[in-house]
């Protein structure tokens, strides 16, 4: 019940985002779903905001921890960069002349 | 500050909605993807800046850059390398990363802490964050090796009771220890549990079978992205809860139509089972015509209207180039050439369309199946080239056939059917083709790409 009371906000807010979400991808047409899940994959890559806000609190002589830190900034970026740019070049190819 | 950090993930979220939104045609989907990408940067940068009542250790900021230089060049060099035909590679191993990425911060998020009541749900969330993202980053890696031909199914008994058995542990575990019975700290606990679901994620992914492929990259997809929301609420981070959920919502759209468009429910994937032909009696025998390649040309030449049904052997004999010429050429002639292509053509969802629009085939002409049935009496010469069960009619007329219910492509709705195989083998599915006997199917026996290119040859002289 506390748990309810004091995270009812993010729970409104998950579950709005499930709606907007569903809503949003069924319109996609069956011709773009890989472009669409490469696309989702790197907007996962988010994930990144979390690693980086955690390297900022991470004590400077804490070097386990900073490794592993570390590491989890590398996937995430990697993560995000290649997810966008394998998208976008995708994307140049599908072209009409029509 | 803070304030402008807030706005700043907002517009971020908003830029994913966004994103998400324009792939719903080729022509904005490019715009989205950048507007994503921007609102991306925007929120990682913001980042730095939050206010955390002390500077940032040099220490810290220059791994951090170092990091992120090296993760920005890497992406960018696989992604630049990679051949369309790997596409189903490539996004799996990408999402290994945001999965290991999540798993890390987990470890890392629970050195310092202890188990204390007062921040048991965070604890939980954490937990749930550092399992999702340990399963996805292990599954993935084998789902990539998988595709790429590396691991081969590994499917007993065996395997699928311990993974069974893992997952149990896994949920009750946590519960176990927050009730003070498992004399851990909290940061070992978490390795132990973050070892366990690695190995469940190698497990999970063992079993299911090659062609099942599409459902579980999809899968996995939405579980690395429920694992980014899942630390987002960590966090107490809106974009990240945002992203995360989005994510994973589209992984889930994409996995149940994968499994609707092949006939299998979610569960029986997982298993990594497959329905057995119920008995030998339901073969029959097969009067089957052979047609050649000089024959295919000449229909083809007076045939007004053409549809292509492309199956992944077409993207195997790396002939989706000739197709293209084969189209470009007939519709010099005046034919009109669509493709009508099957939501399971390729390795993952939508992957026949990008192999098909790598070789400057239109996107106009790449009908979805729904819209190819519609119109399919209107077709003179189908050409079905490296695909099989799909186009079986047995599919809706045989209860007893394993692929019954099986969304098919109608081609034997068409005036004439030319299918285009190597030999007479079966399709995944094991069973017979009843496509085949019909009067107005015919089979051209060869490799694809070079049967097409001969088809070009012929057709130049008529």
């Amino acid at each position: 019940m506390e748990f309810l009371n004091q995270n009812i906000e993010d729970i409104y807010f998950v579950i709005f985002c499930i709606f907007i979400g569903i809503e949003v991808i069924s319109n996609v047409p069956a011709i773009l779903h890989t472009p669409l899940m490469s696309g989702a994959n790197a907007i996962s890559g988010v994930i990144l905001v979390g690693a980086v806000y955690m390297m900022l609190t991470i004590p400077a002589d804490d070097y386990l921890n900073l490794t592993l830190g570390g590491i989890a900034i590398f996937l995430g970026t990697l993560n995000i960069s290649g997810g966008f740019f394998v998208t976008g070049r995708m994307l140049k190819m599908f072209s009409s002349k029509k | 500050m803070e304030i402008i950090i807030k706005v700043g993930y907002l517009i971020a979220a908003v830029s994913f909605i966004l994103g998400l939104k324009y792939m719903s045609s080729p022509k904005k989907a490019k715009t989205g993807n950048l507007i994503a990408a921007m609102g991306m940067v925007l929120a990682v940068a913001l980042t730095f800046f939050t206010p955390i009542g002390h500077s940032i250790p040099t220490t810290n900021l220059i791994i951090m850059l170092v990091a992120i230089a090296a993760g920005t060049i890497v992406g960018k060099r696989y992604s630049d390398k990679v051949q369309m035909t790997g596409m189903p590679q490539l996004v799996s191993l990408f999402n290994a990363t945001g999965g290991g990425c999540a798993m890390l911060l987990g470890l890392v998020e629970a050195n310092p802490m202890e188990p204390r009541p007062e921040i048991l749900s965070m604890q939980i969330l954490l937990i749930a964050g550092l399992i999702t993202g340990a399963i996805a980053f292990t599954g993935s890696i084998i789902a990539e090796r998988k595709l790429a031909g590396k691991v081969k199914d590994y499917r007993t008994m065996g395997v699928v009771f311990s993974a069974r058995i893992l997952l149990v542990l896994m949920i009750l575990l946590p519960v176990v220890y927050f009730f003070g019975l498992i004399p851990l700290g909290f940061a070992p606990f978490m390795y132990f549990l973050a070892f366990l679901a690695m190995i469940y994620g190698v497990l999970f992914v063992l079993p299911i079978g090659g062609a099942d492929m599409p459902v579980v990259i999809s899968l996995l997809n939405s579980i690395t992205g429920i694992a980014t929301a899942f630390t987002g609420l960590v966090y107490g981070n809106k974009v990240m809860i945002a992203g995360g959920i989005f994510v994973g919502a589209a992984g889930i759209f994409l996995t149940l139509l994968m499994c609707t468009a092949m006939n299998r429910s979610l569960m029986k994937v997982l298993a990594g089972k497959f329905k057995k032909s119920s008995g030998t009696g339901t073969e029959e025998e097969q009067e089957i015509k052979e047609i050649s390649v000089a024959e295919t040309a000449l229909s083809l030449s007076y045939a007004q209207k053409v549809a292509i049904i492309p199956g992944y052997g077409l993207a195997v004999a790396q002939a989706q180039h000739v197709c293209g010429q084969l189209q470009q050429m007939l519709e010099k002639r005046d034919c009109e050439v669509d493709y009508i292509i099957h939501p399971v053509a390729g390795r993952m969802p939508g992957h026949m369309n990008v192999l098909l629009a790598e070789a400057n085939v239109d996107y106009a002409s790449l009908k979805e199946m729904d819209e190819g049935n519609e119109n399919m009496s209107q077709y003179d010469t189908v050409l079905v080239i490296g695909a099989n069960d799909v186009v079986n009619p047995a599919a809706e007329n045989k209860p007893d056939s394993p692929v019954y219910g099986m969304p098919i492509i109608r081609a034997h709705e068409s005036k004439q059917v030319i299918v285009m195989k190597r030999s007479m083998g079966k399709g995944y599915a094991g069973v017979q083709n009843d496509l085949f006997g019909l009067d107005n199917c015919s089979i051209l026996f060869g490799d694809a790409k070079a049967s097409l290119q001969e088809i070009i040859n012929q057709l130049k002289l008529i």
